[in-house]
């Protein structure tokens, strides 16, 4: 059986590995490399890299912590933070990187997924989606970290994504992401089953209950936390103990 | 030994490169005919999409080349579909090495199969010390239906070839090179071949 996958993700700045409380107050979690050898042996499936840095020097230091990463885990991992275009998609790749995720990026030029996807196939592009929920525009897709709405309903760009060739769906929510409160199964679930490729939940795990119920309320394919893992605040395998304990197939 | 990687520009060259690093063994990276020829064993990563991987192989002459091959040889993923007759994917011919074709998923589930699946009924030396239902992880829309040249299966929902073996070529559909210590035994097993 194909088992539903976890996945810690690290957000990269300047080298190191920082996680924003709803985006704001970063704290420093450790070093990215040391972090991912430690969950590749913990048993985490995968592990997502997002480059917050803005700047081009720092993009020169993250395909270079990308490369650092990939010499040392053997497990896949996504990275990704300001791709625009194919020859940044090219330089993390050929770093050792076996998928890449674009955002805003798809959302100014949504004709960079089926660029990318062309080059180097749907399995690479996963399409990162933020949403927000208010009471007005209902789930809306939200760019630049978050910041600025679009006029996107987020399971119309979700198909639309997918269309055009996306491998697969990150979508987080701006209202659960650090609330820990749960995932944010009611926009998951309506584009898990709007879509026919794979959709990672992220925003609000804060326990192992909430990662059951992404899989089975909102049918997520694959689940996403951070602090929650870097604080050592719940370990990948009592998590995939406890998923398996449900019913869950994962891998132990 | 003399082991080489076949460098075509449609590969996840670089992981497997590391892979093999860990299991501290060097790897000569070539797109050469000769080079190729001459190796002890070869490798043959691949990922993206098979038409634009098999116009980068005819672009090297390698499409020539490696049918010809006697050594041992390991297709991976993409890799693996190149060897066939034919795909699917962009209706394309490949190398026409084994005489099979290579189809879309046509499921109710996800695709691409993406993610941890379980190796069954292993039937080769390529899995030695590797247990029946042990992970691999998998990244595809296109597959190999079982055939007289698989050697280990996996289901989604219906079982596809997870490996081949045909005379000196071997092939994995998944990635040996990032599935943990199970990928890791497979990739020293093809280099005690």
């Amino acid at each position: 059986m194909l088992t539903k996958r976890i996945i810690p993700c690290l957000d990269i700045k300047n080298g190191r590995t920082v996680k924003g409380v709803q985006f704001e107050n970063i704290r420093d979690a450790g070093d990215p490399v040391e972090l991912a050898k430690w969950y590749a042996a913990e048993g985490a499936d995968e592990l997502v890299f997002l480059d917050i840095t803005a700047t081009n020097e720092g993009r020169k230091t993250f395909a270079e912590l990308v490369r650092d990463i990939a010499r040392h885990i053997d497990i896949p991992f996504t990275v990704g933070g300001g791709i625009s275009s194919v020859a940044d998609v090219e330089v993390l790749l050929h770093a050792g990187a076996d998928k890449v995720s674009v955002n805003s990026s798809a959302i100014k030029n949504p004709d960079l997924v089926s660029e990318l996807a062309r080059h180097f196939g749907s399995q690479c592009v996963t399409v990162a989606i933020d949403t927000k929920y208010t009471p007005e525009a209902g789930w809306k897709v939200y760019t630049r970290a978050g910041t600025v709405e679009t006029e996107h309903a987020t399971v119309d760009w979700a198909k639309q994504v997918t269309a055009l060739g996306a491998g697969e769906i990150l979508l987080t929510s701006m209202n659960n992401d650090g609330t820990k409160a749960g995932f944010a199964l009611d926009i998951t679930g309506q584009v898990a089953k709007a879509v026919t490729v794979p959709v990672i939940a992220s925003g609000g795990a804060g326990s192992m209950e909430h990662f059951l119920d992404a899989f089975t309320k909102a049918h997520a394919d694959a689940a996403l936390a951070a602090s929650l893992f870097h604080f050592r605040e719940l370990g990948v395998p009592a998590l995939k103990t406890y998923l398996k304990e449900q019913g869950i197939d994962v891998r132990l | 030994m003399n082991l080489v990687i076949v460098d075509y520009k449609a590969g996840n060259v670089q992981s497997v490169l590391f892979a093999l690093e860990r299991l501290g063994v060097q790897a000569t990276l070539s797109s050469d005919f000769e080079t190729i020829k001459a190796a002890d064993k070869v490798i043959f990563p691949g990922v993206g999409e098979a038409s634009s991987a098999m116009a980068q192989l005819r672009a090297r002459n390698l499409h020539k080349l490696l049918p010809t091959l006697q050594q041992p040889f390991f297709g991976v993923c993409l890799g693996m579909q190149l060897l066939c007759q034919h795909s699917e994917e962009g209706d394309t011919d490949m190398l026409g090495i084994i005489p099979l074709q290579v189809k879309r998923f046509q499921t109710d589930l996800k695709v691409p199969h993406m993610g941890w699946n379980q190796l069954e009924n292993q039937q080769s030396p390529l899995f030695s010390g590797i247990n029946e239902k042990d992970y691999v992880y998998y990244v595809h829309s296109f597959y190999v239906p079982l055939s007289e040249y698989t050697i280990a299966q996996t289901s989604y929902p219906e079982p596809f070839s997870a490996a081949l073996q045909y005379k000196n070529f071997y092939a994995a559909q998944f990635h040996p090179e990032k599935s943990g210590p199970a990928g890791s035994q497979i990739l020293k097993n093809f280099l005690a071949l």
